[in-house]
């Protein structure tokens, strides 16, 4: 995607927000002008700051445990194959369930803390990255493999220079897939019994504070959060995965 | 240089073996040819020399030594795949050194002599693959993706090549050109060759001596002398023109 036609895109977005708001005059309407000052300024009171902190340390702890899990468990089922045939009909039956709805169940086990929520976010991208992962593992010519086996590598230097770099587009392509759906969770999790975090920062300014301009700040807050994770992995992957932006 | 022993090799999921007491040899410096229709264990054989399969029973054995696992001096030259994608053509000719500094000299994975740190040759250039050094394989041509797979091997400093069909998805003037390269490099090294094909021109012009396996199971291959094969221009000649119908006709005999 070419940078220029996102900034305008984003301009066009703003620009019809602004019209909308001068046509429906509402107070739970702030246009961008309003919304950008507030989170101007609460971000500079601190206000803003720690919630947002809160909620990415949440998303990057529960990100980076998945990837540190489900990345070696994807690679150990795509190339064994009598591993994958015990798991994978449990991967199948657990894959498509909503694990958002587990919400409460791992609330009730592991509290209110930051480790219930870094465990849900962790629970939903394990399994996209695991099942990419192993996908990807699973689908490298024999003949790739046999011709670095001849070449003198035992499994790990298989790992080393054949598995690792094959599956790393897939675990980006995991990530980015489920940013926004963990985003998403993140929010909900963060309207149950929390004061930190964006999603407690929305709610509360919003229903409590009725400071809508600050409430649509942390609105943006969290858009930026997905947006800076997103941006952030298309960068790793076309600095770590040179190859397949060639043609 | 390499003895084939009496091996017997049967694949799971098929109840006739590929090769029942078969027994092969291939002295130092020869150019063989593998020749066969497919599905007659050309394959199988190369993988086996190569140690990336083992045979059911027999032995096969390299300067004297069983193989069990892939000889750090033999190189595997396949039609396809065989190069990491996501590296650049100067990256996948370092693989097969950065495997071997990865486990060190240790006899299994590298050669226990100490690897010179000085490459004798640059095979990129030898090949005219140099100012192709930082492109990716998909960047390249069929035939220029093979010569970077050759000079991934040579870079080993290998004594033997081991190719299966490694110039059948190349057009006719790549393939004659690359033909051409792999006889003068074999003879210019001094290497043993074995390649597998299931071209009666291929196996021809290359083989100095040409194996030719049948429908399985194989027990007693034939073996056809070539000598004329390393007479300048061969390919224009009368000699390998009855050789090729020779051989045809052997083909159409046995299968």
């Amino acid at each position: 995607m070419q940078r220029k036609s996102i900034i305008i895109t984003m301009l066009i977005v703003v620009l019809i927000w602004q019209v909308a708001a001068i046509i429906i005059r509402l107070p739970i309407f702030p246009g961008p002008i309003d919304v950008f000052a507030a989170f101007i300024i609460e971000l500079v009171n601190g206000k803003l700051g720690p919630h947002f902190l809160a909620s990415i340390w949440r998303v990057m702890a529960g990100m980076g445990l998945a990837i540190m899990t489900a990345s070696p468990a994807g690679l150990l089922l795509g190339q064994s194959k009598q591993i994958n045939k015990i798991l994978s009909p449990l991967i199948y039956l657990l894959y498509p369930i909503p694990k958002v709805v587990f919400v409460p169940i791992i609330m009730l086990f592991f509290g209110i803390g930051d480790l219930a929520k870094i465990i849900i976010i962790f629970i939903i991208l394990f399994f996209q990255i695991l099942v990419l992962v192993r996908d990807q593992a699973a689908n490298i010519r024999s003949e790739l493999i046999n011709s670095v086996r001849s070449l003198g590598a035992g499994r790990k230097a298989l790992y080393r220079f054949v598995y690792f770099p094959a599956t790393l587009p897939a675990i980006l392509t995991a990530i980015r897939q489920s940013v926004g759906t963990a985003v998403a969770v993140l929010y909900i999790t963060e309207l149950f019994a929390t004061q930190k975090g964006l999603g407690y920062y929305i709610y509360f300014q919003g229903s409590t504070l009725f400071n809508y301009p600050a409430m649509y700040a942390g609105v943006v807050a969290m858009s930026l959060m997905g947006l800076g994770m997103y941006f952030g992995i298309d960068w790793i992957e076309k600095r770590t995965c040179k190859w397949l932006f060639v043609n | 240089m390499i003895k084939v022993s009496d091996i017997t090799v049967t694949y799971p999921s098929n109840s006739v073996s590929i090769f029942k007491k078969f027994s092969w040899e291939v002295q130092k410096s020869e150019s063989w040819a593998v020749l066969g229709p497919s599905g007659c264990g050309k394959t199988t054989l190369l993988y086996l020399l190569a140690g990336l399969l083992q045979p059911t029973s027999g032995t096969i054995q390299i300067d004297a030594k069983p193989i069990l696992r892939p000889r750090p001096k033999s190189g595997l030259i396949i039609q396809d795949y065989g190069l990491l994608p996501w590296a650049t053509v100067h990256q996948n000719c370092d693989l097969g050194l950065k495997i071997r500094k990865y486990y060190g000299a240790d006899g299994i994975h590298a050669p226990f002599e100490k690897q010179s740190s000085r490459i004798e040759k640059n095979w990129l250039q030898e090949l005219g693959l140099i100012q192709f050094a930082n492109k990716y394989p998909s960047q390249l041509s069929g035939g220029q993706r093979q010569r970077m797979a050759i000079a991934r091997t040579l870079y080993l400093q290998p004594d033997l090549l081991l190719m299966d069909e490694p110039f059948s998805s190349l057009d006719a003037p790549t393939r004659e050109s690359l033909q051409e390269l792999t006889t003068s490099l074999v003879s210019g090294q001094g290497l043993t060759l074995i390649l597998v094909t299931h071209s009666v021109e291929e196996a021809v012009l290359l083989g100095r001596k040409i194996l030719l396996l049948s429908e399985p199971p194989n027990e007693n291959a034939m073996i056809i002398d070539n000598s004329g094969s390393s007479k300048p221009d061969y390919r224009n000649t009368n000699q390998y023109v009855d050789q090729c119908r020779e051989l045809r006709t052997l083909m159409g005999a046995s299968a």
